[in-house]
Protein backbone atom coordinates (compact mmCIF):
# COMPACT_ATOMS: atom_id res chain seq x y z
CA UNK A 1 0.00 0.00 0.00
CA UNK A 2 1.52 3.24 -1.06
CA UNK A 3 0.58 6.39 0.74
CA UNK A 4 1.05 9.45 -1.31
CA UNK A 5 -0.23 12.95 -1.26
CA UNK A 6 -3.04 14.19 -3.45
CA UNK A 7 -0.40 16.65 -4.69
CA UNK A 8 -1.05 20.18 -5.85
CA UNK A 9 -4.54 21.46 -5.15
CA UNK A 10 -6.45 24.64 -5.73
CA UNK A 11 -9.50 25.99 -3.97
CA UNK A 12 -12.68 26.55 -5.94
CA UNK A 13 -15.68 28.70 -5.16
CA UNK A 14 -19.41 28.22 -5.51
CA UNK A 15 -21.82 31.10 -5.11
CA UNK A 16 -25.58 31.04 -4.58
CA UNK A 17 -27.81 34.10 -4.75
CA UNK A 18 -29.20 33.71 -1.27
CA UNK A 19 -29.60 31.38 1.67
CA UNK A 20 -32.44 31.54 4.15
CA UNK A 21 -30.95 31.31 7.63
CA UNK A 22 -32.46 29.60 10.65
CA UNK A 23 -33.01 33.08 12.11
CA UNK A 24 -35.34 33.86 9.21
CA UNK A 25 -32.94 36.37 7.70
CA UNK A 26 -31.43 35.96 4.26
CA UNK A 27 -27.76 35.98 3.50
CA UNK A 28 -27.10 37.04 -0.06
CA UNK A 29 -25.08 36.20 -1.94
CA UNK A 30 -23.33 33.23 -0.32
CA UNK A 31 -19.96 32.05 -1.53
CA UNK A 32 -18.40 28.81 -0.37
CA UNK A 33 -14.75 28.05 -0.87
CA UNK A 34 -14.15 24.33 -1.33
CA UNK A 35 -11.63 21.75 -2.49
CA UNK A 36 -12.09 18.29 -3.94
CA UNK A 37 -9.74 15.33 -4.13
CA UNK A 38 -10.14 12.15 -6.16
CA UNK A 39 -12.70 11.52 -8.88
CA UNK A 40 -16.46 11.30 -8.68
CA UNK A 41 -17.54 7.95 -10.11
CA UNK A 42 -20.12 7.54 -12.83
CA UNK A 43 -22.96 6.70 -10.45
CA UNK A 44 -21.87 9.45 -8.04
CA UNK A 45 -21.87 7.07 -5.11
CA UNK A 46 -18.34 7.63 -3.82
CA UNK A 47 -18.54 11.17 -2.47
CA UNK A 48 -17.41 11.95 1.07
CA UNK A 49 -17.88 15.35 2.70
CA UNK A 50 -15.25 16.34 5.25
CA UNK A 51 -16.47 18.96 7.73
CA UNK A 52 -13.73 21.04 9.29
CA UNK A 53 -13.28 22.05 12.91
CA UNK A 54 -13.58 25.55 14.38
CA UNK A 55 -10.42 27.10 12.94
CA UNK A 56 -10.10 24.81 9.92
CA UNK A 57 -10.74 25.59 6.30
CA UNK A 58 -11.39 24.01 2.91
CA UNK A 59 -7.74 23.08 2.51
CA UNK A 60 -7.91 19.58 4.01
CA UNK A 61 -5.31 17.81 1.87
CA UNK A 62 -2.54 18.33 -0.65
CA UNK A 63 -0.38 21.37 -1.22
CA UNK A 64 -0.95 24.86 -2.51
CA UNK A 65 1.65 25.94 -5.00
CA UNK A 66 4.80 27.07 -3.21
CA UNK A 67 3.51 25.98 0.20
CA UNK A 68 5.56 23.57 2.31
CA UNK A 69 2.70 22.57 4.59
CA UNK A 70 -0.11 20.29 3.44
CA UNK A 71 -3.82 20.65 4.28
CA UNK A 72 -5.00 20.11 7.85
CA UNK A 73 -6.08 16.43 7.46
CA UNK A 74 -3.54 15.37 4.85
CA UNK A 75 -2.57 12.40 7.02
CA UNK A 76 -6.02 10.91 6.48
CA UNK A 77 -6.88 12.05 2.96
CA UNK A 78 -4.97 10.77 -0.07
CA UNK A 79 -4.18 7.70 -2.16
CA UNK A 80 -4.23 4.61 0.10
CA UNK A 81 -5.13 6.64 3.17
CA UNK A 82 -8.24 6.44 5.39
CA UNK A 83 -10.20 8.58 2.93
CA UNK A 84 -8.66 6.86 -0.07
CA UNK A 85 -8.73 9.27 -3.00
CA UNK A 86 -8.13 6.36 -5.40
CA UNK A 87 -11.61 5.18 -4.44
CA UNK A 88 -13.48 8.16 -3.09
CA UNK A 89 -14.28 11.69 -4.13
CA UNK A 90 -13.55 13.88 -1.10
CA UNK A 91 -15.02 17.35 -0.66
CA UNK A 92 -14.20 19.92 2.00
CA UNK A 93 -15.76 23.40 2.19
CA UNK A 94 -15.02 26.36 4.44
CA UNK A 95 -18.03 27.02 6.68
CA UNK A 96 -20.13 30.12 6.17
CA UNK A 97 -19.29 32.67 8.83
CA UNK A 98 -15.66 31.71 8.32
CA UNK A 99 -12.83 33.77 6.90
CA UNK A 100 -11.08 31.42 4.49
CA UNK A 101 -12.92 32.13 1.26
CA UNK A 102 -16.53 31.55 2.31
CA UNK A 103 -18.93 34.38 3.11
CA UNK A 104 -18.44 35.65 6.65
CA UNK A 105 -18.27 38.85 8.70
CA UNK A 106 -15.12 39.96 6.85
CA UNK A 107 -16.88 39.68 3.46
CA UNK A 108 -18.21 42.78 1.76
CA UNK A 109 -21.85 43.51 2.51
CA UNK A 110 -23.33 44.26 -0.93
CA UNK A 111 -25.83 46.73 0.53
CA UNK A 112 -23.12 48.95 2.07
CA UNK A 113 -20.02 48.14 0.04
CA UNK A 114 -18.09 47.64 3.31
CA UNK A 115 -17.27 44.49 5.27
CA UNK A 116 -20.26 43.18 7.23
CA UNK A 117 -18.50 43.22 10.62
CA UNK A 118 -21.30 42.92 13.23
CA UNK A 119 -23.98 43.51 10.60
CA UNK A 120 -23.35 39.94 9.56
CA UNK A 121 -26.41 37.92 10.60
CA UNK A 122 -26.04 35.32 13.34
CA UNK A 123 -25.41 31.90 11.89
CA UNK A 124 -25.83 28.37 13.23
CA UNK A 125 -24.30 24.97 12.54
CA UNK A 126 -27.57 24.20 10.73
CA UNK A 127 -26.98 27.17 8.40
CA UNK A 128 -23.48 25.90 7.64
CA UNK A 129 -24.90 22.49 6.75
CA UNK A 130 -27.72 23.97 4.66
CA UNK A 131 -25.09 25.80 2.64
CA UNK A 132 -23.07 22.59 2.23
CA UNK A 133 -26.18 20.78 1.02
CA UNK A 134 -26.52 23.37 -1.76
CA UNK A 135 -22.89 22.76 -2.73
CA UNK A 136 -23.36 18.98 -2.81
CA UNK A 137 -26.46 19.47 -4.96
CA UNK A 138 -24.45 21.72 -7.28
CA UNK A 139 -21.86 18.96 -7.65
CA UNK A 140 -24.66 16.63 -8.80
CA UNK A 141 -24.48 14.33 -5.79
CA UNK A 142 -27.84 13.00 -4.61
CA UNK A 143 -26.46 11.00 -1.70
CA UNK A 144 -23.14 11.23 0.11
CA UNK A 145 -21.33 8.01 0.96
CA UNK A 146 -20.23 9.63 4.20
CA UNK A 147 -19.96 12.87 6.15
CA UNK A 148 -16.99 12.92 8.50
CA UNK A 149 -15.53 15.49 10.85
CA UNK A 150 -14.05 16.15 14.27
CA UNK A 151 -14.99 18.65 16.96
CA UNK A 152 -17.14 21.35 15.29
CA UNK A 153 -16.85 19.19 12.15
CA UNK A 154 -18.55 16.44 14.16
CA UNK A 155 -21.39 18.82 14.99
CA UNK A 156 -21.90 19.37 11.26
CA UNK A 157 -21.94 15.59 10.76
CA UNK A 158 -24.69 15.29 13.38
CA UNK A 159 -26.57 18.20 11.80
CA UNK A 160 -26.46 16.42 8.44
CA UNK A 161 -28.08 13.41 10.13
CA UNK A 162 -30.79 15.59 11.66
CA UNK A 163 -31.44 17.68 8.53
CA UNK A 164 -30.79 15.34 5.61
CA UNK A 165 -30.87 11.72 6.83
CA UNK A 166 -31.80 10.44 3.38
CA UNK A 167 -28.82 12.12 1.78
CA UNK A 168 -26.09 10.42 3.78
CA UNK A 169 -25.27 6.75 3.79
CA UNK A 170 -22.91 6.89 6.75
CA UNK A 171 -21.71 9.33 9.37
CA UNK A 172 -18.47 9.62 11.34
CA UNK A 173 -18.69 12.15 14.19
CA UNK A 174 -15.33 12.39 15.98
CA UNK A 175 -14.54 13.96 19.37
CA UNK A 176 -17.77 15.92 19.37
CA UNK A 177 -21.01 16.49 21.26
CA UNK A 178 -24.76 16.80 20.78
CA UNK A 179 -24.51 20.10 22.65
CA UNK A 180 -21.90 22.17 24.43
CA UNK A 181 -21.69 21.76 28.19
CA UNK A 182 -21.53 24.90 30.38
CA UNK A 183 -17.78 24.29 30.63
CA UNK A 184 -17.38 24.40 26.86
CA UNK A 185 -19.54 27.52 26.60
CA UNK A 186 -17.47 29.07 29.39
CA UNK A 187 -14.19 28.54 27.53
CA UNK A 188 -15.72 30.00 24.37
CA UNK A 189 -16.95 33.00 26.33
CA UNK A 190 -13.51 33.67 27.80
CA UNK A 191 -12.15 33.58 24.24
CA UNK A 192 -14.80 36.01 23.04
CA UNK A 193 -14.18 38.33 25.99
CA UNK A 194 -10.46 38.31 25.17
CA UNK A 195 -11.27 39.46 21.62
CA UNK A 196 -13.84 42.05 22.63
CA UNK A 197 -11.72 43.54 25.41
CA UNK A 198 -9.04 44.43 22.88
CA UNK A 199 -9.71 48.12 22.15
CA UNK A 200 -8.64 47.55 18.55
CA UNK A 201 -11.68 45.28 18.15
CA UNK A 202 -13.75 48.51 18.12
CA UNK A 203 -17.15 46.75 18.17
CA UNK A 204 -16.17 44.74 15.15
CA UNK A 205 -15.14 47.70 13.00
CA UNK A 206 -11.46 47.24 12.40
CA UNK A 207 -11.23 46.09 8.78
CA UNK A 208 -10.15 49.53 7.49
CA UNK A 209 -7.92 50.28 10.50
CA UNK A 210 -4.20 49.67 10.63
CA UNK A 211 -4.48 48.23 14.12
CA UNK A 212 -6.39 44.95 14.35
CA UNK A 213 -7.55 43.18 17.55
CA UNK A 214 -4.57 40.86 17.34
CA UNK A 215 -3.71 40.77 21.05
CA UNK A 216 -7.21 39.76 22.03
CA UNK A 217 -7.49 37.14 19.32
CA UNK A 218 -4.06 35.73 20.20
CA UNK A 219 -5.01 35.37 23.88
CA UNK A 220 -8.27 33.67 22.85
CA UNK A 221 -6.27 31.21 20.78
CA UNK A 222 -3.84 30.56 23.63
CA UNK A 223 -6.75 29.54 25.87
CA UNK A 224 -8.04 27.37 23.05
CA UNK A 225 -4.75 25.54 22.71
CA UNK A 226 -4.66 24.75 26.42
CA UNK A 227 -8.05 23.06 26.08
CA UNK A 228 -6.92 21.09 23.02
CA UNK A 229 -4.04 19.45 24.87
CA UNK A 230 -3.99 17.21 27.92
CA UNK A 231 -2.02 17.51 31.14
CA UNK A 232 0.03 14.52 29.99
CA UNK A 233 0.68 15.79 26.46
CA UNK A 234 1.84 19.16 27.83
CA UNK A 235 4.15 17.38 30.26
CA UNK A 236 5.54 15.27 27.42
CA UNK A 237 5.91 18.19 25.05
CA UNK A 238 7.21 20.92 27.37
CA UNK A 239 7.54 19.72 30.93
CA UNK A 240 8.92 22.71 32.91
CA UNK A 241 11.74 23.28 30.46
CA UNK A 242 12.95 26.85 30.11
CA UNK A 243 13.54 28.47 26.75
CA UNK A 244 16.81 29.91 27.95
CA UNK A 245 18.88 28.79 30.90
CA UNK A 246 18.58 31.98 32.93
CA UNK A 247 14.91 32.51 33.51
CA UNK A 248 15.18 36.10 34.74
CA UNK A 249 11.61 36.68 35.89
CA UNK A 250 10.76 39.59 33.64
CA UNK A 251 7.46 38.13 32.47
CA UNK A 252 8.90 37.13 29.16
CA UNK A 253 8.14 33.68 27.78
CA UNK A 254 10.54 31.85 30.10
CA UNK A 255 8.99 28.41 29.92
CA UNK A 256 8.73 26.49 26.67
CA UNK A 257 5.00 26.13 27.14
CA UNK A 258 4.67 29.91 27.28
CA UNK A 259 6.68 30.29 24.09
CA UNK A 260 4.55 27.68 22.38
CA UNK A 261 1.28 29.37 23.33
CA UNK A 262 2.56 32.78 22.26
CA UNK A 263 3.75 31.36 18.95
CA UNK A 264 0.38 29.66 18.39
CA UNK A 265 -1.50 32.82 19.30
CA UNK A 266 0.64 35.04 17.07
CA UNK A 267 0.44 32.73 14.05
CA UNK A 268 -3.35 32.36 14.47
CA UNK A 269 -4.02 36.09 14.10
CA UNK A 270 -2.31 36.04 10.70
CA UNK A 271 -4.85 33.56 9.36
CA UNK A 272 -8.04 34.19 11.28
CA UNK A 273 -10.60 36.96 11.56
CA UNK A 274 -11.61 38.12 15.06
CA UNK A 275 -15.28 38.56 14.14
CA UNK A 276 -15.40 35.07 12.61
CA UNK A 277 -14.06 33.86 15.96
CA UNK A 278 -17.06 35.43 17.71
CA UNK A 279 -19.67 34.22 15.22
CA UNK A 280 -18.46 30.65 14.91
CA UNK A 281 -17.97 30.06 18.65
CA UNK A 282 -21.54 31.29 19.19
CA UNK A 283 -22.76 28.89 16.51
CA UNK A 284 -21.12 26.05 18.43
CA UNK A 285 -22.54 27.18 21.78
CA UNK A 286 -26.09 27.33 20.43
CA UNK A 287 -25.81 23.94 18.72
CA UNK A 288 -28.11 21.46 20.46
CA UNK A 289 -29.25 18.15 18.99
CA UNK A 290 -29.68 16.45 22.35
CA UNK A 291 -32.58 14.12 23.09
CA UNK A 292 -34.99 13.54 20.22
CA UNK A 293 -33.55 16.32 18.11
CA UNK A 294 -30.87 14.18 16.46
CA UNK A 295 -33.35 11.60 15.19
CA UNK A 296 -36.98 12.58 15.79
CA UNK A 297 -39.19 9.93 17.36
CA UNK A 298 -40.70 7.61 14.80
CA UNK A 299 -38.18 8.40 12.11
CA UNK A 300 -36.37 5.36 10.83
CA UNK A 301 -32.90 6.15 9.55
CA UNK A 302 -30.64 3.89 7.54
CA UNK A 303 -27.44 5.88 8.07
CA UNK A 304 -24.60 3.81 9.57
CA UNK A 305 -22.50 5.43 12.29
CA UNK A 306 -18.92 5.32 13.46
CA UNK A 307 -18.54 7.39 16.63
CA UNK A 308 -15.00 8.05 17.85
CA UNK A 309 -13.83 9.63 21.13
CA UNK A 310 -10.43 9.97 22.79
CA UNK A 311 -9.69 9.03 26.37
CA UNK A 312 -7.66 12.11 27.31
CA UNK A 313 -9.97 14.60 25.56
CA UNK A 314 -11.33 16.74 28.38
CA UNK A 315 -12.74 19.47 26.13
CA UNK A 316 -15.10 17.02 24.41
CA UNK A 317 -15.05 14.20 26.96
CA UNK A 318 -16.02 10.70 25.86
CA UNK A 319 -19.28 10.83 27.84
CA UNK A 320 -20.50 13.29 25.21
CA UNK A 321 -19.79 10.78 22.44
CA UNK A 322 -21.52 8.15 24.56
CA UNK A 323 -24.56 10.44 24.65
CA UNK A 324 -24.62 10.26 20.86
CA UNK A 325 -24.31 6.47 21.02
CA UNK A 326 -27.17 6.35 23.54
CA UNK A 327 -29.47 8.12 21.09
CA UNK A 328 -28.42 5.71 18.33
CA UNK A 329 -29.16 2.69 20.54
CA UNK A 330 -32.60 4.03 21.44
CA UNK A 331 -33.34 4.53 17.74
CA UNK A 332 -31.92 1.12 16.79
CA UNK A 333 -29.35 2.62 14.42
CA UNK A 334 -26.47 0.51 13.10
CA UNK A 335 -23.46 1.97 14.90
CA UNK A 336 -19.93 1.42 16.11
CA UNK A 337 -18.32 3.33 18.96
CA UNK A 338 -14.65 3.38 19.86
CA UNK A 339 -12.87 5.33 22.58
CA UNK A 340 -9.26 5.48 21.43
CA UNK A 341 -6.70 5.56 24.22
CA UNK A 342 -4.60 8.60 23.47
CA UNK A 343 -2.62 11.14 25.50
CA UNK A 344 -3.10 13.98 23.03
CA UNK A 345 -6.34 15.39 24.43
CA UNK A 346 -8.74 16.98 21.95
CA UNK A 347 -5.91 17.37 19.43
CA UNK A 348 -5.97 13.57 19.08
CA UNK A 349 -8.48 13.71 16.25
CA UNK A 350 -5.76 15.29 14.12
CA UNK A 351 -2.87 13.29 15.58
CA UNK A 352 -4.02 9.70 16.19
CA UNK A 353 -3.63 8.82 12.54
CA UNK A 354 -3.04 5.08 12.78
CA UNK A 355 -6.09 4.15 14.88
CA UNK A 356 -8.41 6.53 13.08
CA UNK A 357 -7.20 5.25 9.72
CA UNK A 358 -7.91 1.64 10.69
CA UNK A 359 -11.42 2.41 11.93
CA UNK A 360 -12.43 4.80 9.15
CA UNK A 361 -10.94 2.75 6.31
CA UNK A 362 -12.74 -0.48 7.24
CA UNK A 363 -15.94 1.31 8.13
CA UNK A 364 -16.02 3.08 4.76
CA UNK A 365 -15.11 -0.15 2.99
CA UNK A 366 -18.27 -1.74 4.32
CA UNK A 367 -20.45 1.26 3.48
CA UNK A 368 -18.99 1.38 -0.01
CA UNK A 369 -19.36 -2.35 -0.60
CA UNK A 370 -22.91 -2.36 0.74
CA UNK A 371 -23.66 -0.45 -2.45
CA UNK A 372 -22.42 -3.29 -4.58
CA UNK A 373 -22.30 -6.65 -2.86
CA UNK A 374 -21.81 -8.21 0.53
CA UNK A 375 -18.12 -8.57 1.14
CA UNK A 376 -16.95 -11.90 2.47
CA UNK A 377 -14.62 -11.77 5.43
CA UNK A 378 -12.03 -14.33 6.31
CA UNK A 379 -11.93 -15.26 9.96
CA UNK B 1 -14.39 -21.47 6.13
CA UNK B 2 -15.92 -24.97 6.25
CA UNK B 3 -18.61 -25.61 8.85
CA UNK B 4 -16.51 -28.30 10.55
CA UNK B 5 -13.61 -25.90 11.01
CA UNK B 6 -15.72 -23.49 13.03
CA UNK B 7 -15.25 -23.56 16.80
CA UNK B 8 -17.78 -25.93 18.33
CA UNK B 9 -19.36 -23.32 20.60
CA UNK B 10 -19.84 -21.02 17.60
CA UNK B 11 -21.38 -23.91 15.64
CA UNK B 12 -23.93 -24.51 18.36
CA UNK B 13 -24.83 -20.83 18.63
CA UNK B 14 -25.11 -20.66 14.84
CA UNK B 15 -27.55 -23.58 14.95
CA UNK B 16 -29.58 -22.11 17.81
CA UNK B 17 -30.18 -18.66 16.32
CA UNK B 18 -32.64 -18.67 13.42
CA UNK B 19 -31.92 -16.94 10.12
CA UNK B 20 -32.60 -13.22 10.09
CA UNK B 21 -32.92 -12.88 13.86
CA UNK B 22 -31.77 -9.83 15.78
CA UNK B 23 -28.99 -10.45 18.28
CA UNK B 24 -26.81 -8.65 20.80
CA UNK B 25 -23.44 -10.17 21.64
CA UNK B 26 -22.25 -9.02 25.08
CA UNK B 27 -18.49 -9.33 25.29
CA UNK B 28 -18.13 -10.11 21.60
CA UNK B 29 -14.31 -10.22 21.65
CA UNK B 30 -12.70 -10.00 18.23
CA UNK B 31 -16.07 -10.26 16.48
CA UNK B 32 -15.65 -13.72 14.93
CA UNK B 33 -19.01 -14.98 16.19
CA UNK B 34 -20.85 -11.79 15.14
CA UNK B 35 -19.25 -12.02 11.72
CA UNK B 36 -20.28 -15.68 11.33
CA UNK B 37 -23.84 -14.97 12.44
CA UNK B 38 -24.16 -12.12 9.96
CA UNK B 39 -22.59 -14.04 7.10
CA UNK B 40 -24.02 -17.51 7.59
CA UNK B 41 -27.46 -16.72 8.97
CA UNK B 42 -28.14 -13.13 8.00
CA UNK B 43 -28.45 -12.25 11.69
CA UNK B 44 -28.62 -8.53 12.44
CA UNK B 45 -26.06 -8.50 15.20
CA UNK B 46 -24.58 -5.79 17.40
CA UNK B 47 -21.55 -6.39 19.59
CA UNK B 48 -20.47 -4.82 22.87
CA UNK B 49 -16.84 -5.16 23.89
CA UNK B 50 -14.54 -3.53 26.44
CA UNK B 51 -11.12 -4.30 24.95
CA UNK B 52 -9.93 -1.58 22.55
CA UNK B 53 -7.81 -3.88 20.37
CA UNK B 54 -10.81 -6.18 19.96
CA UNK B 55 -12.83 -3.21 18.71
CA UNK B 56 -10.30 -2.76 15.89
CA UNK B 57 -10.63 -6.46 14.96
CA UNK B 58 -14.43 -6.17 14.93
CA UNK B 59 -14.36 -3.11 12.69
CA UNK B 60 -11.96 -4.84 10.30
CA UNK B 61 -14.54 -7.64 9.95
CA UNK B 62 -17.39 -5.22 9.36
CA UNK B 63 -18.94 -5.95 12.75
CA UNK B 64 -20.84 -3.11 14.42
CA UNK B 65 -19.60 -2.84 17.99
CA UNK B 66 -19.87 -0.55 20.98
CA UNK B 67 -16.81 0.08 23.12
CA UNK B 68 -18.27 -0.41 26.58
CA UNK B 69 -18.35 -2.68 29.60
CA UNK B 70 -21.36 -4.92 30.13
CA UNK B 71 -21.59 -4.34 33.89
CA UNK B 72 -23.24 -0.95 33.46
CA UNK B 73 -26.24 -2.64 31.90
CA UNK B 74 -28.25 -1.89 28.80
CA UNK B 75 -30.46 1.02 29.90
CA UNK B 76 -31.04 2.42 26.40
CA UNK B 77 -32.51 -0.76 25.00
CA UNK B 78 -36.25 -1.28 25.32
CA UNK B 79 -37.59 -4.54 26.76
CA UNK B 80 -37.42 -7.55 24.44
CA UNK B 81 -35.69 -5.60 21.69
CA UNK B 82 -33.50 -8.54 20.64
CA UNK B 83 -34.45 -12.08 19.69
CA UNK B 84 -31.25 -13.33 21.26
CA UNK B 85 -28.72 -11.90 23.69
CA UNK B 86 -25.42 -13.79 23.70
CA UNK B 87 -23.11 -14.06 26.70
CA UNK B 88 -20.52 -16.47 25.38
CA UNK B 89 -17.54 -16.85 27.72
CA UNK B 90 -18.24 -13.41 29.16
CA UNK B 91 -20.67 -13.80 32.06
CA UNK B 92 -18.02 -15.29 34.32
CA UNK B 93 -15.88 -12.19 33.66
CA UNK B 94 -18.64 -9.72 34.62
CA UNK B 95 -18.50 -8.05 38.01
CA UNK B 96 -22.24 -8.02 38.53
CA UNK B 97 -23.40 -11.37 37.20
CA UNK B 98 -26.98 -11.16 38.44
CA UNK B 99 -27.49 -7.66 37.12
CA UNK B 100 -25.93 -8.43 33.73
CA UNK B 101 -28.11 -11.50 33.35
CA UNK B 102 -31.19 -9.63 34.50
CA UNK B 103 -30.53 -6.94 31.87
CA UNK B 104 -29.87 -9.58 29.20
CA UNK B 105 -33.18 -11.27 30.09
CA UNK B 106 -34.97 -7.93 29.92
CA UNK B 107 -33.77 -6.85 26.46
CA UNK B 108 -33.64 -10.33 24.94
CA UNK B 109 -36.43 -12.81 24.30
CA UNK B 110 -33.82 -15.56 24.67
CA UNK B 111 -30.40 -15.52 26.27
CA UNK B 112 -27.52 -17.78 25.29
CA UNK B 113 -24.92 -18.29 28.00
CA UNK B 114 -21.66 -20.14 27.42
CA UNK B 115 -19.20 -20.72 30.27
CA UNK B 116 -16.29 -22.97 31.28
CA UNK B 117 -17.25 -25.83 33.60
CA UNK B 118 -15.25 -25.62 36.80
CA UNK B 119 -16.29 -29.15 37.78
CA UNK B 120 -14.64 -30.69 34.71
CA UNK B 121 -12.78 -33.87 35.70
CA UNK B 122 -9.29 -32.48 34.99
CA UNK B 123 -10.02 -29.42 37.09
CA UNK B 124 -11.27 -31.59 39.91
CA UNK B 125 -8.19 -33.82 39.69
CA UNK B 126 -5.77 -30.90 39.72
CA UNK B 127 -7.44 -29.42 42.76
CA UNK B 128 -7.81 -32.76 44.56
CA UNK B 129 -4.54 -34.53 43.77
CA UNK B 130 -2.17 -31.61 43.14
CA UNK B 131 -3.84 -29.15 45.49
CA UNK B 132 -3.51 -26.37 42.92
CA UNK B 133 -5.91 -24.10 41.07
CA UNK B 134 -6.93 -25.86 37.87
CA UNK B 135 -5.59 -24.96 34.43
CA UNK B 136 -7.62 -26.66 31.69
CA UNK B 137 -8.33 -25.99 28.00
CA UNK B 138 -11.48 -24.07 28.94
CA UNK B 139 -9.85 -22.47 31.98
CA UNK B 140 -6.43 -21.76 30.48
CA UNK B 141 -5.32 -19.00 32.85
CA UNK B 142 -3.23 -18.98 36.00
CA UNK B 143 -4.79 -17.66 39.18
CA UNK B 144 -2.87 -14.40 38.81
CA UNK B 145 -3.76 -13.56 35.22
CA UNK B 146 -7.26 -14.93 34.82
CA UNK B 147 -9.98 -12.59 33.55
CA UNK B 148 -12.51 -14.91 35.17
CA UNK B 149 -14.06 -13.51 38.31
CA UNK B 150 -16.56 -16.31 38.90
CA UNK B 151 -16.07 -20.05 38.82
CA UNK B 152 -19.15 -22.14 38.29
CA UNK B 153 -20.10 -25.65 37.34
CA UNK B 154 -22.94 -26.88 35.16
CA UNK B 155 -24.87 -27.87 38.28
CA UNK B 156 -24.27 -24.44 39.80
CA UNK B 157 -25.79 -22.80 36.76
CA UNK B 158 -28.80 -25.11 36.73
CA UNK B 159 -29.38 -24.33 40.42
CA UNK B 160 -29.11 -20.64 39.61
CA UNK B 161 -31.71 -20.89 36.83
CA UNK B 162 -34.07 -22.72 39.19
CA UNK B 163 -33.62 -20.07 41.86
CA UNK B 164 -34.20 -17.24 39.38
CA UNK B 165 -37.11 -19.07 37.71
CA UNK B 166 -35.43 -19.07 34.30
CA UNK B 167 -36.66 -21.67 31.86
CA UNK B 168 -33.86 -23.63 30.20
CA UNK B 169 -34.88 -24.24 26.61
CA UNK B 170 -31.61 -25.74 25.42
CA UNK B 171 -28.40 -27.08 26.90
CA UNK B 172 -25.25 -28.20 25.14
CA UNK B 173 -22.22 -29.73 26.82
CA UNK B 174 -18.90 -29.50 25.09
CA UNK B 175 -15.60 -31.31 25.09
CA UNK B 176 -12.77 -30.54 22.76
CA UNK B 177 -14.52 -30.17 19.43
CA UNK B 178 -17.30 -32.63 20.33
CA UNK B 179 -20.52 -32.84 22.27
CA UNK B 180 -20.61 -34.57 25.67
CA UNK B 181 -23.73 -36.62 26.47
CA UNK B 182 -22.75 -38.60 29.59
CA UNK B 183 -22.24 -37.05 33.04
CA UNK B 184 -21.74 -33.57 31.65
CA UNK B 185 -20.84 -31.94 34.96
CA UNK B 186 -17.88 -34.29 35.13
CA UNK B 187 -16.88 -34.65 31.48
CA UNK B 188 -17.80 -31.35 29.79
CA UNK B 189 -15.15 -28.63 29.57
CA UNK B 190 -17.79 -26.01 28.92
CA UNK B 191 -21.52 -25.59 28.50
CA UNK B 192 -23.95 -23.49 26.52
CA UNK B 193 -27.43 -22.82 27.89
CA UNK B 194 -30.35 -21.18 26.19
CA UNK B 195 -32.68 -19.61 28.73
CA UNK B 196 -35.88 -17.65 28.61
CA UNK B 197 -38.30 -16.27 31.17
Amino acid sequence: MTEKSVGAVRPKTFTIDSLKLVSGKYLKPVTQCYETYGTLNKDKTNAILVAHAFSGDAHAAGYYEGDKNPGWWDSLIGPGKALDTDKYYVICANVIGGCKGSTGPSSVNPSTGRPYALEFPSITIEDMVNAQERLIDHLGIAKLLCVVGGSMGGMQVLQWVASFPDKIQSAIPIATALKHSPQQIAFDEVGRQAVMSDTAWNYGNYYDKTEKPERGLAVARMIGHITYMSDKSMEDKFSRRLKEKNGDFKFTADFEVEGYLRYRGDSFVKRFDANSYLYITKAMDYFDLSGDKLIPRGRNIKTRFLVIAFKSDWLYPSYQSQDIVRQLKIRDVDATYCEISSDYGHDAFILEVEEETHLIKHFLDKSYHNNNETKTYEI
Amino acid sequence: MKYDDIRIDYRIILDVIPTGAKALDLGCGNGDLCCLLAKEKGVKVQGIELNEQSIYSCVAKGVSVFHSDIDSGLPEYPNQSFDYVILNESLQEAKKVEYVLQEAMRVGKNVIIGFPNFAYITARAQLFFKGRSPVTPSLPYRWYNSPNLHFLSIKDFEDFCRKKSLAITGKYFLGRNRRIRVLPNLFAESAIFVVTK
